[in-house]
């Protein structure tokens, strides 16, 4: 098994595209200083993107935000930020990064990380597909789902681009269904486990 | 609001009701069979990437499992060769990173000209869009003649499409924007003529390259060298191997040479940081210094 069994969640990954800058500023910036998951954000970008998006990220929360580098541990509290122009795949306890071809036009891929993440997280873990003008993201979600953990769609009403969560409300009807704001709250009101440091 | 969920091709993975205990003790044997029946070893090859490319091969062959994929490849070795393609190839780009080759330039082409001759080592070279850019470079910066680069990979059908020099002309917008911007000092055109659909790369970029299989795993040192370029080889690894792999390049570097690693590895979690310093404060380039 690849985490032990216990209460809460370890594990928030957050997909989205166009309108996603915004979108992750209003969610991350709305986490208490005492959220205990590891949040992964993916973001499709520019596959020469600098570090602006940590920047502007980190400049909304106390919370430590990095950018994903091969083999970083997961920690709890943390903001982990994919990198522009690899896949993040999600290990017990770790990333791994690749550069196997872009998946739908798309790397990082969302699909790619939730899937991972479902697989080496299962029930631990929480999905969320925000704004994007694509359906990445949406058969992840669904993996995530069917493994057991919690997925959350952003109401497609007030998303910037509605089709990224709208093929991911219709790919797991039961996803829950909110806004920004009342996402970051029932996230902070989550019961957190912690994330396993295991060595590969 | 239409959009359609994929038909399931782009997330390769386990039918739901698959036991993932059972699936990482079929994935083991599976890769313990690869290892003691072809002699390649990906039994520390990080487990999620192993994974996904396993699913994928099964899909690709028609199969249900992983241990039906064993049976497969043990008993037809063109399937072993097709999944050797799917566990090896990675898709890059001529100039990757464009700031990586910009920053080489800058700071790393300075010390090279201090050296008579320079053997320079392509580790995991893949499909050669790296070596390439890097014979490029050195031919700009009028070190090439005094230069040797071997490229080598684990597998052979990626050194032979390495070998011929043709890249996809559908890249070549992409390919001229990352060269212009990582301070290429002609037109990059010149370089290359348009055959059908792909571009073929003038023959004299090849003539100090020497391609040749080399397998990071098993395979010992066979030279000692300036440079050693790995980018984006050592994220398919698991720790304890990268480690074994780093200790193979700490050997293989003259003292002061240069270890070059891709924009998002980092020494810093393995054990042979103490051995290097940095050359730049912003791109992945070491010097061994101990």
């Amino acid at each position: 098994m690849a985490v032990a069994p216990g209460v809460g969640y370890d594990l928030v990954v957050v997909g989205t595209s166009w309108g996603g800058l915004s979108a992750l500023r209003t969610l991350i910036g709305a986490l208490p200083d005492s959220f205990q998951m590891a949040v992964t954000v993916i973001q499709h970008r520019h596959r020469d993107s600098d570090h602006l998006l940590r920047t502007l990220l980190q400049e909304r929360s106390t919370l430590r935000v990095c950018e994903v580098e091969d083999k970083m541990p997961l920690e709890h509290g943390h903001i982990y930020v994919a990198p522009p122009n690899y896949h993040t795949l999600v290990e017990p306890g770790y990333f791994s990064l690749s550069t196997e071809a872009p998946v739908r036009f798309s790397r990082p891929s969302i699909d790619v990380t939730f899937s991972s993440a479902a697989d080496s997280y299962t029930h631990r873990t929480v999905g969320v597909v925000l704004t994007g003008a694509n359906a990445d993201g949406a058969e992840g979600l669904r993996r995530i789902s069917d493994r057991g953990g919690l997925a959350l769609v952003q109401d497609p009403d007030g998303a910037e681009s509605p089709v990224m969560p709208a093929a991911a409300r219709t790919a797991v009807p039961r996803a829950r269904v909110m806004s920004l704001e009342a996402m970051a709250q029932f996230l902070a009101a989550l019961p957190a486990g912690l994330p396993e440091r295991q060595d590969a | 609001m239409a959009v359609p969920v994929s038909d399931g091709q782009s997330l390769p993975g386990p039918p739901l009701a698959y036991d993932p205990d059972l699936e990482r003790l079929e994935i083991e044997l599976l890769l313990e069979g690869v290892y003691r029946h072809y002699g390649f070893d990906f039994r520390s090859y990080a487990y999620a990437s192993i994974r996904r490319r396993l699913w994928k091969r099964v899909e690709g062959e028609a199969l249900r499992t992983i241990s039906d994929l064993q049976a497969r490849i043990l008993h037809d070795a063109d399937a072993m060769e097709r999944l050797l393609l799917d566990l090896s190839v990675n898709v890059t780009a001529m100039f990757r990173d464009p700031s990586f080759y910009k920053e080489f330039r800058e700071q790393v082409v300075p010390l090279l000209r201090t050296y008579p001759f320079l053997r320079i080592w392509h580790a995991g070279c893949s499909t050669g869009e790296e070596v390439f850019s890097m014979a490029i470079l050195l031919e700009e910066e009028g070190l090439y003649d005094r230069a040797r680069l071997y490229a080598t990979d684990i597998n052979d059908v990626v050194l032979q499409r390495a070998r011929q020099g043709i890249f996809p002309l559908d890249r070549m917008q992409e390919y001229t924007e990352n060269y212009l911007r990582a301070g290429g000092k002609r037109s990059f055109s010149e370089y290359y003529t348009a055959k059908y659909d792909g571009a073929l790369f003038t023959p004299s970029l090849t003539r100090n390259i020497v391609f040749s299989q080399h397998n990071l795993v098993t395979d010992r040192s066979f030279s000692e060298f300036h440079v050693i370029f790995c980018r984006n080889v050592l994220i398919y690894f698991d720790k304890t191997l990268q480690n074994r792999v780093h200790s193979l390049f700490y050997d293989s570097l003259v003292m002061l040479g240069i270890l070059a690693l891709g924009s998002k590895e980092s020494l810093k979690f393995s054990q042979y940081e103490p051995r290097y310093e940095k050359v730049s404060a912003t791109e992945k380039l070491y010097r061994k210094v101990r």
